[in-house]
């Protein structure tokens, strides 16, 4: 079973370290919801992961199914299995959703091998009919221009059409009014399933009741501090994050 | 200034008076007006020094290597393969017509597709008013003589009044062979409320070291609109220079897209007249330069009557060691009022080591005219790369989706899709190299 393993993980920004030994070992069809209060290192794990070149991993190490991703570059992590839907997701002016996409897909076939177009579209506007995003997006600029809520159903959609092993949500739900919620959060629950591990971070136990997940962690100062399962995140909202950090 | 039978190698390299003698000597059919321009033009070329480096129009262009030795007068040579998405209407390898498909609908239209050859027998007045008939202010006089008087045969495209071209009108223009001397001619004139686009095609049939010294006059008559494009591609170790002339007159419109991938040095100059009220000149041009290529593009506005109106907007992508040179004025004459000038260059650097050169200027002498310029270089965004790559798209492939997006702006401005999609293939190939 593919499994992501997050092992005593230390990321610096410069000099500065923010995330301070994280061990989570996330296995095919988990979903685990980080939260935590702003400023505690959960966007910085998240990206850190994905291979971001402004972070530093100073210890520690992340396996993909037994393999360290640590020597890879973002790309080869992505076609390893690993997806993050960013928080602010950047816009590319003058590159259409239809030919981005095609052009990740392309990136996973081998030497010579063409992606079939029609095959293609017709993959892709089922991922759309299924996330409600009008199929004249396809000749929009990536992300250029969008609405909060267009964009996370922008990454949603790319999460759909590469069909990662592990997805990384970096605060999903922001920026999201309760109909954009309800959307994104049931595109996420149709991909879930024995083949999708999902690390969901957030600030809010709001996106949860959406997307109901297996685990939930708190993070605080660059560690995990509690876990347990999803009522964890109903005490956090009862309790809120002094309760945890009292308890650090 | 020196005489002609004083020109030393270095001024003229091997386009000597003999070279000159045997070239006239194969132009037997032509006409003795047009043998008379060509000996005025060689005068020309051999009196003329070789550009210094202290030229102001010159500046911060690779002297050292502008240099006219080796090449020689190309020979005759066999067709060359079209530019894939494109099909030409005529086609010419080294200097010579090597193939022709000029539609039947063409001729029925009345629209004249032929060789310049041809046009100085039977359309004598045309090619006397139009071939390189406007002045060469922007540095490249020397090479414009050079190309006038060893022109051979070009292409002449003559789309009669109120006519409307369904279909582009495509001149392949080929060089082939080492040290091989072309100089390739568009020639296109638009009568009044025409409407057509030609594409000129610029390529080697295979490596080699050729210079390319070519030229294109356009003329948009009363209320015509015209779309010209070109597409350079020469092998790259070509030296190269093209000298675009555009003239503009009342109510017409002038919409030209250069684009720029091939030759080792490639300098491209490029003035507009707007002659009469209502005259438009959108001036395009996209560059891929990589490797140590030098692309150096020189650009002239003048609004020579009131309302009228120039939009320039060139792009360049560096990568590796590449240098582009960007040099444009706008001139407005005192009684062009309304003018509506805007020039624009934007340089993408997608390596550190590479080297974009800006020179936007104003020359303004009227008193009620808009008139705006601007240059920027930017690097590409690492958050932007990172998203890409966070897809698993190869960092080189981000990069190349990046710049396409940057282009995608002059890109759309052509009305016409499958040109636009021939342009991106063309484009993508210089990036799979």
């Amino acid at each position: 079973m593919p499994t992501l393993d997050i092992q005593n993980l230390q990321v610096a920004i410069g000099d500065k370290p923010i995330v301070k030994g994280l061990s989570l070992t996330i296995r095919s069809g988990e979903v685990h919801a980080i939260m935590g209060p702003n400023g505690t290192g959960k966007s910085t794990l998240a990206k850190a992961i994905a291979g971001h070149p402004d972070y530093t991993i100073t210890g520690g190490d992340v396996l993909l199914d037994g393999k360290s991703i640590l020597e890879m570059e973002a790309d080869e992590r992505a076609r390893s299995g690993l997806f993050l839907a960013f928080q602010y997701p950047s816009e590319i002016p003058g590159v259409t959703i239809a030919n981005f996409l095609r052009a990740a897909l392309q990136a996973r076939l081998g030497e010579g091998e063409e992606i079939d177009a029609t095959a293609y579209y017709k993959r892709l506007y089922g991922k759309m009919d299924m996330l409600t995003i009008d199929r004249k997006f396809t000749s929009r600029a990536v992300n250029e221009g969008f609405s909060g809520g267009e964009k996370k159903r922008c990454e949603i959609l790319q999460m759909a059409m590469l069909e990662p092993k592990f997805a990384l949500m970096d605060e999903t739900d922001s920026g999201l009014d309760i109909d954009a919620l309800r959307i994104v959060s049931e595109g996420v629950n149709a991909l879930r399933g024995p083949g999708l591990g999902v690390l969901l971070i957030t600030h809010y136990q709001r996106l949860l009741n959406y997307i109901v997940p297996d685990f939930v962690h708190v993070m605080y100062d660059g560690r995990i501090v509690k876990s347990g399962d999803k009522s964890l995140a109903l005490e956090l909202e009862a309790k809120g994050y002094d309760w945890v950090k009292k308890a650090v | 200034m020196s005489k002609v039978s004083t020109a030393s190698p270095s001024q003229i390299g091997r386009f000597t008076s003999e070279a000159f003698a045997v070239h006239l000597a194969e132009q037997k059919s032509a006409p003795a007006w047009w043998l008379e321009r060509k000996r005025a033009a060689y005068a020309q070329f051999a009196a003329l020094p070789m550009p210094r480096r202290t030229d102001e129009a010159w500046r911060f262009s690779n002297i050292g290597t502008l240099s006219l030795d080796g090449a020689v007068l190309a020979a005759k040579a066999g067709p060359v393969a079209p530019v894939a998405g494109f099909t030409p209407t005529l086609s010419f390898a080294n200097n010579q017509l090597v193939s022709a498909h000029v539609p039947p609908a063409l001729a029925a239209q009345g629209v004249i597709v032929t060789t310049l050859a041809e046009a100085a027998a039977k359309h004598a007045d045309l090619l006397k008013a139009h071939f390189m008939a406007q002045p060469q202010k922007l540095g490249s006089a020397k090479f414009a003589a050079l190309h006038s008087a060893f022109v051979g045969d070009g292409a002449f495209v003559h789309i009669p009044k109120s006519v409307e071209l369904a279909d582009p009108v495509v001149i392949q223009h080929a060089a082939s062979g080492d040290q091989a001397a072309v100089f390739p001619h568009t020639l296109v004139v638009a009568e009044e409320n025409a409407r057509a686009t030609v594409v000129d095609l610029l390529v080697s049939a295979a490596g080699g070291r050729h210079l390319a010294v070519g030229a294109n006059d356009l003329y948009a008559g009363h209320g015509a609109q015209l779309t010209y494009i070109g597409a350079q591609n020469w092998s790259r170790d070509t030296l190269a220079f093209q000298l675009n002339s555009i003239v503009v007159r009342r109510d017409a419109r002038a919409q030209s897209l250069n684009l720029h991938l091939g030759a080792r040095q490639a300098r491209h100059e490029s003035l507009s007249q707007l002659q009469a009220p209502g005259a438009f000149s959108e001036m395009l041009a996209l560059t891929v330069a990589d490797g140590t290529q030098e692309f150096d593009q020189r650009t002239l506005q003048i609004h020579q009557a009131p309302n009228t109106k120039s939009d320039l907007l060139y792009k360049n992508a560096l990568l590796a060691k590449a240098r582009t040179i960007f040099s444009g004025l706008i001139v407005v004459d005192p009684d062009a009022q309304k003018t509506d000038a805007y020039q624009s260059n934007r340089n993408l650097m997608l390596s550190d080591d590479a080297e974009a050169n800006s020179l936007p200027g104003l020359e303004i002498q009227a008193n009620d005219v808009r008139c705006t310029h601007g240059a920027t270089s930017s690097r590409i965004d690492p958050e932007q790369e990172f998203y890409l790559q966070s897809r698993g798209i190869h960092r080189e492939a981000a990069d190349e989706l990046i710049t396409f997006g940057f282009f995608e702006e002059v890109l759309n401005r052509l009305a016409s899709d499958p040109i636009h999609e021939a342009l991106r293939d063309l484009i993508r190939s210089k990036f799979q190299k």
